[in-house]
């Protein structure tokens, strides 16, 4: 191999981790395990065969029992090895093994050999990439016992003492936690894929890594100079100075960039003129709370309510909403939690049916027209929503209002709510903000009177383009005339939010239009007060709120409405916001 | 059967984000190995032994898929109950 020594090569694999970093190699293990030999067991010692193979488990089983002994607590490696443990005794694993054994009469090794790799294959039949790569842990799991098999080495990873990147064949979360992290640039696999441990555990430690690369052991050999460019999925080995110097600017670049979206999501998104816009999240599960704190949410904008209705046999008590509710009221608390009424046609939702006997389930009985006539239904999750409220900060919203009669009617449902919580002596809060979506066009007609109603509007663009436009996003001969640039849903727009601020309540948007970068400077110009999105996507409305002025963006918005299509409107944004819209994140 | 299936099976979907990956079904197995009688996970056409993580495991289900849990012997109900408990609330994730 002499000669090739210096010669760059470029390895592909997958970027389960971005970031990119430079250092020397070390290798950590080969393919030890892999080759096995078979041989036949005669009937009478297939018990002693046995015998030895539990023999491997159990040593398997201390090992790994020591490893999590060492383990602080909160690491979430200890709760991997746990169940690793648990698997050592599966029936499918051990049970079969055991069976192959007694039954075909070879050693142990291969049978838990055609055991493992007829696992793998049902594994790889899955569709969902993250679950089938859990046939990594079995493989894993697997590979510890027939390491005590066959007797097999292992490098000790506990010893590194240098900053390195580590090259293995595989890395188990046990071979991982007893890693000193803080010496380890990056991570560098030959198996595994996006979902695989390494890359949880490398975009924990925000260190990068490249998976899948086949060939990276046979390739690599310890203290050779390597690249690991996360962000592309490459490792360069025997980079050439030009290699490198090039990647120390990307490297360079891409620290930079990450300094600044993490300093700048917690950052409250203010204008270049000083105006501060609160952006939200929509979530649906209360688990999402924990992501949309971390995007740097000011609140939540939406939270959608059905999840609880679906594939069950009854309706959920109004303490089971509370629960809910409320957990999630105390952790945003004070910020706003924005909560939906039920927005779909419940009794559907509990016969679990997807075919429907209406016609146009769109224009059908959903959402408020649904509630108010099941008004006991609509009552115990009023009164869940108001009990909860007195915890922190919460607002209703109700959806789908299409008529005046309609908020009156919910208006009064809610304050019977409250009267019966008020009899029954429970703690609740009836002074909160009332709401109402503006998604369907007679609720933009009327946005005046119902304004007198309520203390928010909040316009879902998702429907209301629909039913304004007349246009089944899900039918593909009309899909691409699903336009938000539309001049007439502007128009809508500009409406609403002038009747908003003419009757003085807030004006939110929490569609998908709100968290689309270069819808953001006629929302701005419009007058919007929150806008709520997938908490993904909050860091970057974020950044394109602060590079804008709000003065401009109205001045701007005068321009679009003169437009006469959605094409003019979008060319216009392009070319007087275009810098900032393209200044794109970087593609990690 | 003299009881509605009802009593023996429970319908229940999968809300935490990465699906029945190892460590729920560890969970789930850690609860069905103190059964009577066999518990299983079915979604579909398939059905997987629940006291088994790598059988759980090849259901492949992620989040927002449904499964039925099914009890062989009515004393199990509470182990089904604290199952559906379990995978209700996300596994706690």
């Amino acid at each position: 191999m002499k000669g090739t020594d210096t010669q760059e090569i470029i390895i592909k694999g997958i970027s389960a981790s971005p970031g990119v970093c430079i250092g020397k190699a070390y290798l950590v293990d080969r393919e030890g395990v892999e080759i096995v030999e078979k041989y036949h067991i005669e009937e009478k010692k297939r018990s002693a065969e046995t015998k030895r193979f539990k023999a491997a488990v159990k040593k398997a089983r201390d090992e790994l029992r020591k490893i999590v002994e060492k383990s602080p607590k909160e690491l979430q490696h200890a709760h991997i090895l746990e169940t690793h443990i648990a698997m050592l005794k599966d029936k499918m694993l051990y049970g079969s093994t055991i069976d192959v054994i007694k039954n075909e009469g070879v050693n142990a090794e291969w049978a838990l050999k055609k055991v493992v790799s007829n696992l793998r294959e049902l594994f790889q039949t899955m569709t969902d990439p993250y679950l089938r790569e859990r046939s990594g842990d079995v493989v894993q799991v697997a590979d510890s016992i027939m390491r005590n098999l066959v007797g097999a080495e292992r490098v000790n990873i506990a010893a590194i003492n240098k900053r390195v990147i580590l090259v293995a064949h595989d890395l188990s979360p046990a071979e991982t936690s007893q890693i000193n992290l803080e010496r380890v640039m990056g991570f560098i696999t030959d198996r595994g894929g996006k979902a695989s441990h390494t890359g949880i555990i490398a975009r924990s430690l925000e260190i990068p890594a490249v998976v899948g690369l086949k060939r990276a052991t046979s390739s690599i050999r310890s203290d050779d100079l390597i690249i690991i460019d996360g962000n592309a999925g490459n490792v360069i080995i025997h980079p050439t100075e030009e290699t490198l110097v090039q990647y120390e600017e990307r490297k360079i670049d891409y620290e930079e960039y990450k300094a600044v979206i993490t300093r700048e999501s917690e950052a409250p998104a203010e204008s270049v003129d000083g105006i501060r816009f609160e952006v939200m999240g929509n979530i649906e599960l209360p688990e999402e709370v924990f992501a949309l704190i971390n995007y740097g949410g000011d609140g939540i904008g939406l939270y959608r309510t059905e999840f609880q209705y679906f594939n069950r046999l009854d309706f959920p008590s109004e303490d089971e909403l509370f629960d809910k509710y409320k957990d999630v009221v105390e952790v945003m608390d004070p910020k706003p939690v924005t909560i939906r009424t039920l927005d779909i046609n419940g009794d559907k939702a509990l016969e679990n049916r997807v075919d429907s006997d209406e016609k146009n389930p769109a224009l059908g009985l959903r959402a408020i027209r649904y509630c108010l006539k099941k008004p006991d239904i609509f009552k115990d999750q009023l009164r869940a929503i108001l009990r909860a409220a007195a915890f922190g900060n919460v607002r209703i919203l109700f959806p789908m209002i299409s008529t005046y009669f309609e908020i009156c009617e919910a208006n009064r449902i809610l304050d019977e709510a409250a009267e019966s919580l008020e009899k029954d002596g429970l703690p609740y809060k009836r002074d909160i903000e009332i709401g109402v979506m503006i998604e369907v066009p007679s609720a933009v007609i009327m946005a005046d009177l119902i304004a007198e109603k309520v203390d928010f509007f909040s316009i879902g663009t998702n429907d209301l383009i629909q039913y304004s436009l007349a246009i089944d996003r899900g039918n593909e001969q009309v899909a691409h005339l699903y336009q938000p640039l539309d001049p007439a849903i502007i128009r809508m727009l500009k409406h609403v939010a002038d009747v908003a601020k003419e009757k003085k309540i807030k004006i939110f948007m929490c569609g998908e239009m709100a968290g689309t970068p270069h819808h953001i400077p006629l929302l701005l110009g419009m007058g919007m007060d929150e806008l709520s999105m997938n908490p993904q996507t909050i860091p970057d409305i974020k950044r394109v709120i602060r590079s804008l002025n709000v003065a401009d963006t109205r001045s701007f918005l005068q321009d679009v409405l003169k437009q006469k299509t959605a094409r003019s409107t979008f060319d216009l944004i392009k070319a007087t916001y275009g810098s900032i819209l393209s200044e794109q994140l970087y593609s990690g | 059967m003299a009881h509605s299936e009802i009593e023996l099976s429970r319908e229940v979907v999968i809300v935490n984000e990465l699906g029945l990956h190892a460590r729920s079904a560890a969970k789930i197995a850690e609860i069905a190995q103190n059964s009577k009688a066999a518990v299983w996970v079915k979604r579909d056409a398939e059905k997987a032994d629940a006291s088994s993580i790598v059988d759980i495991l090849t259901l492949a289900c992620e989040k927002g898929s449904k499964i039925t849990l099914i009890i062989e012997d009515k004393a199990d109900r509470p182990i089904l109950e604290d199952i559906v408990n379990l995978i209700e609330t996300g596994f706690g994730e």
